[in-house]
């Protein structure tokens, strides 16, 4: 169609209409038609996610083209449309085309993302994920897959069962998509043979019982010519079972998680007005107001007062799993996004370690001893893979076991099964009983580089809960900073060798000292002569480095004391790991920023010479990376401004400390 | 839960994610059916003010009566509005009579995105599109990257499950956030009609013709329609097989024109 362009609008919409109503039932009602009151004038169909999976070139794109095709789900005139394109370009009409949206895909005959296409039965409406099934694209296949309720998975008759036919298989039952039909598809092309059809049933049956699936149908199918996806032809008269279509209406809607114990991660606090509201989806349960529930990790308990909603007459009664509520709560309590909302009596697991089982997406592979970033519900921390126990080949399922002495590493689109130590405690469940809360992502780099779900036998679950909390005394770090008149703080001084941290810790250390303060300092330098002295610096090293430091810091804070640490610290993610270690507000990040020139030129102890020359490795700045700070509660400039200044700077930051209770005296 | 409250509870559950790892954000409002779906979800998510302001890029070809409803919604919504207008690519005379579609759309809309983008560095921006529009949308992710020219690598796209979202972005770089990509054309006017959720006088038959979308006047064109209330325009769309955006003139300049539009930034 070419681009018809108006000069005017036309005339029955060239000028506004007067005083018009907006809403649509005053519109109606203006118009002296019937009342529209907002109900359906028909009951809903449910929609239901099904994912089309299976080695490249076995023919699923084809597969949902003839099914929309023979289930009149096209829109007008597309199927000429596509057939036309393809004459004017010399190509000959594939069924795969009505789905392949991309001009790469087009060309290369490929599926590269995930297309959904929406097609009814008169029982319900589908939507049809066609996943790609090439092994470059396992990312998206996983994006498509991860919203279905089932699948259809996808064999050719000649091939037969292939890499990503096991892969894609593994990929689900991870996923926790258990409703599955195998279609084999190409029949004509072992001549329609039942012998052939029932060989590869058998052999796929096998290998799926091994994951624990276990499938609805195998249906013989050849998607080109339409055979067994609505209607049968003449070619496999042997097939007694169903065709495709009534195949379909068999699958059962997911999982139902209303009934299970209440798990509602927090999102977020809103406080626009008066109200705190505590907003999350309930992913399991359902809650009430008079409720009682308890916030973990941290063990806060509260009442639930109210269920907010914006714009109805009557307050709610009740929410169940997949809603988006509001609480506010009868008590004031310090609750923020991650902490899970669970009855008292069924709470979530919460601890620092988890054994996974995962599958890795990222361009890097996932190794032993380094940080990733770990996401689960809306809980977010840092985390150091502690152990990788074994890789599993995810096409032949063979797994490779961890040895002494030698570290696994798990690649891309590799299986595994590891122990992850988290920064933070995290409160979960096991997959198979409430799945939001028993899986989880990991991140590397800030992207999404991999998943994983979480398994409790009952033994672990014994385990898990007998498992030790931490310890409090009856002295708080409130009741210390009351009697010091001061808080307790980490002061973290980062920057380059030669950017003057040592100077202003020593200044700052002697000043707040002669106030009478509780202060102490820790160079970086020192926790490796002794603490540290087993670490070099390797990137996992530096990181482990930072992190005793941390919790060293973290400790002393606790204690009422202001600890100063001055350490190059090069990393963003490792800082910000020790950030979220300690109190909030209590963290002051201090750049301590002069220009690499300067600081090769100060050179106090002959570091940037050594390195310039070779004789040291990995100097930040020279040889390893420096990443500033993204948003440091200080940035000095010491190029610029005298000691004095700096270190008044400081004290200030300490001094605004936010307190409720106490008025410092510093 | 029915279909209709399983989507409303999702796309709010996106609006929050969205607004929780942006905190410089902001929400194109074109004032269609679908933006203004958007803004009652928006109102649900954090009940009733939305934390975050509206963009309307002006293309200057607006029917009157949109420019009528933008003063009208604009109070009732209590919207905190931006208008950009791509003034010099007006003054340079670009328009329909001048140009083709594909040209005067990507200046007039996507170009003066761009700049509103770079002078409010925003990180986010969310948008109406949905899966069902077209098929190069059916690709999309809930939360899809814009890299600094503002093209989307749909060749390289980052994984999207279990509700777990890509939430960083490099300096000059956004996300596009897209609550609704999950619901069709029908869904909106369910919802749309359970909701009474106020929209322009042109969806309307007037005349027996209708607009199914809404675009610029020279290359909107509406349908021929009797539909004169949603529960007719419902009744319609349940048995239409002519796509929502056939009026739209840009999508069919040439072949494969809205994924060369989308590739430069264009919603």
């Amino acid at each position: 169609m070419s681009a018809q362009v108006l000069k005017e609008p036309p005339a029955q919409y060239a000028a506004t209409s007067g005083t018009p109503a907006f809403f649509p039932r005053e519109h109606t009602a203006a118009l002296g038609g019937a009342k529209e009151t907002g109900l359906l004038p028909v009951p809903e169909k449910d929609r239901f996610y099904i994912v089309v999976v299976g080695h490249v070139d076995h023919g699923k794109s084809t597969f949902v083209g003839r099914l929309l095709a023979d289930t009149d789900s096209l829109p007008d005139g597309k199927l000429a449309q596509v057939q036309k394109a393809c004459a004017a370009e010399n190509m000959d009409f594939e069924y795969a085309f009505l789905l392949d949206a991309l001009l790469e895909e087009q060309e290369q005959n490929i599926t590269i993302d995930t297309t959904r296409i929406l097609f009814s039965t008169r029982q319900r409406d589908y939507a049809i994920i066609d996943a790609p099934g090439h092994r470059e694209f396992l990312k998206n296949m996983v994006t498509g897959a991860a919203s279905a309720s089932a699948a259809f998975l996808l064999i050719d008759s000649r091939e037969g069962v292939q890499d990503q036919s096991r892969r894609h298989a593994l990929l689900l039952s991870l996923l926790g998509v258990k409703q599955l039909i195998v279609l084999v598809n190409k029949m004509d092309l072992s001549d329609y043979s039942e012998a052939r059809f029932q060989e590869i049933e058998k052999e796929y049956t096998a290998f799926l019982a091994t994951l624990g699936l276990t499938p609805q149908h195998f249906i013989p199918i050849t998607a080109r010519h339409g055979e067994n996806i609505a209607g049968r032809g003449d070619k496999m008269t042997w097939w007694k079972g169903p065709t495709v279509v009534e195949a379909l209406d068999g699958f059962t809607n997911t999982e139902v998680l209303d009934d299970k114990p209440l798990r509602l991660p927090l999102q977020d606090v809103y406080r626009w007005d008066d109200r705190r509201i505590f907003a999350g989806r309930i992913e399991a349960g359902r809650v009430r107001p008079g409720d009682k529930i308890v916030f973990q990790p941290g063990n806060k308990t509260a009442t639930v007062k109210a269920l907010e909603a914006w714009g109805a007459e009557i307050p709610l009664a009740s929410a169940v799993a997949g809603e988006s509520v509001g609480l506010t709560l009868e008590e004031q309590i310090f609750v923020e996004r991650g902490a899970v909302a669970a009855p008292a009596e069924q709470p979530p697991f919460v601890t620092q370690e988890l054994a996974a089982r995962i599958f890795w997406l990222g361009k890097e592979p996932l190794r032993q001893q380094r940080t990733y970033r770990l996401r689960l519900a809306t809980q977010e921390t840092s985390c150091v893979i502690s152990r990788i126990d074994r890789v599993v080949d995810s096409v032949s399922l063979a797994s490779t076991q961890s040895k002494e002495g030698h570290s696994l590493e798990v690649a891309r689109h590799e299986v595994a099964d590891i122990v992850i130590r988290t920064q933070k405690p995290v409160a979960f469940d096991s997959y198979d009983a409430i799945s939001p809360l028993g899986r989880f992502v990991l991140l590397d780099n800030q992207q999404i580089a991999g998943g994983g779900i979480l398994l409790v036998d009952e033994k672990k679950a014994e385990q898990l809960r007998s498992h030790l909390h931490p310890t409090t005394g009856k002295v708080d770090r409130r009741a210390r900073e009351v009697r010091n008149g001061h808080p307790g703080a980490v002061v973290w001084l980062t920057g380059l060798s030669g950017s003057g941290k040592s100077t202003i810790a020593g200044e700052l250390e002697r000043q707040l000292f002669d106030l009478g303060r509780q202060v102490y300092w820790i160079d970086g330098d020192n926790l490796r002569l002794g603490l540290n002295s087993d670490l070099g610096f390797s990137e996992e090293d530096r990181a482990e480095n930072i992190r005793r430091a941390g919790e060293i810091a973290r400790h002393f804070a606790d204690a009422g004391t202001i600890l100063i640490i001055s350490l190059i610290s090069p990393s963003n993610a490792s800082r910000n790991a020790v950030r979220e270690r300690v109190e909030k507000g209590r963290f002051i990040e201090v750049f301590v920023n002069s220009p690499l020139e300067v600081c090769a030129q100060r050179d106090p102890k002959g570091l940037y010479a050594k390195a310039k020359a070779g004789e040291i490795q990995n100097f930040t700045g020279i040889s390893a990376p420096y990443e500033s700070p993204d948003e440091p509660e200080l940035e000095l400039r010491t190029d610029l401004q005298s000691v004095e200044e700096c270190v008044a700077q400081v004290l200030e930051k300490i001094r605004s400390i936010p307190s409720p209770e106490v008025d410092w005296t510093i | 839960m029915d279909h209709l409250t399983k989507l409303e509870q999702q796309s709010i559950f996106i609006f929050r994610e969205a607004y929780h790892y942006f905190k410089n954000i902001a929400m194109p409002w074109s004032m269609g059916k679908d933006s203004n779906v958007l803004i009652w979800l928006a109102r649900k998510a954090f009940y009733g003010k939305i934390p975050f302001p509206l963009l309307h890029i002006d293309t200057t070809f607006e029917f009157p009566e949109m420019y009528q409803f933008r003063e009208w919604a604009k109070e009732y919504h209590d919207i905190d509005l931006i208008v950009r207008v791509n003034d010099e690519a007006v003054a340079r005379g670009v328009n329909y009579e001048n140009y083709d579609p594909v040209t005067v759309t990507h200046e007039l809309k996507t170009v003066a995105l761009q700049r509103a983008i770079s002078e409010f560095k925003w990180q986010a921006l969310i948008t109406g599109i949905r899966r069902d529009e077209d098929s190069t949308r059916a690709k999309e992710r809930y939360f899809s990257p814009r890299n600094a020219e503002f093209e989307w690598d749909y060749k390289d796209q980052p994984p999207e499950f279990w509700n777990q979202f890509t939430s960083s972005v490099r300096p000059g770089e956004h996300v596009r956030v897209q609550p609704l990509l999950d619901w069709t054309e029908l869904d909106i006017w369910l919802y749309i009609r359970r909701e009474n959720i106020p929209i322009p006088g042109l969806y309307f038959a007037r005349e027996g013709k209708r607009f199914r979308s809404l675009g610029c006047w020279p290359i909107t064109h509406p349908v021929p329609s009797e539909a004169r209330t949603v529960d007719d325009i419902i009744e319609e769309l349940r048995h239409t097989k002519t796509s929502e955006r056939s009026g739209r003139a840009q999508d069919h300049h040439e072949r494969n024109a809205m994924q060369k539009l989308r590739a430069k930034g264009f919603m």
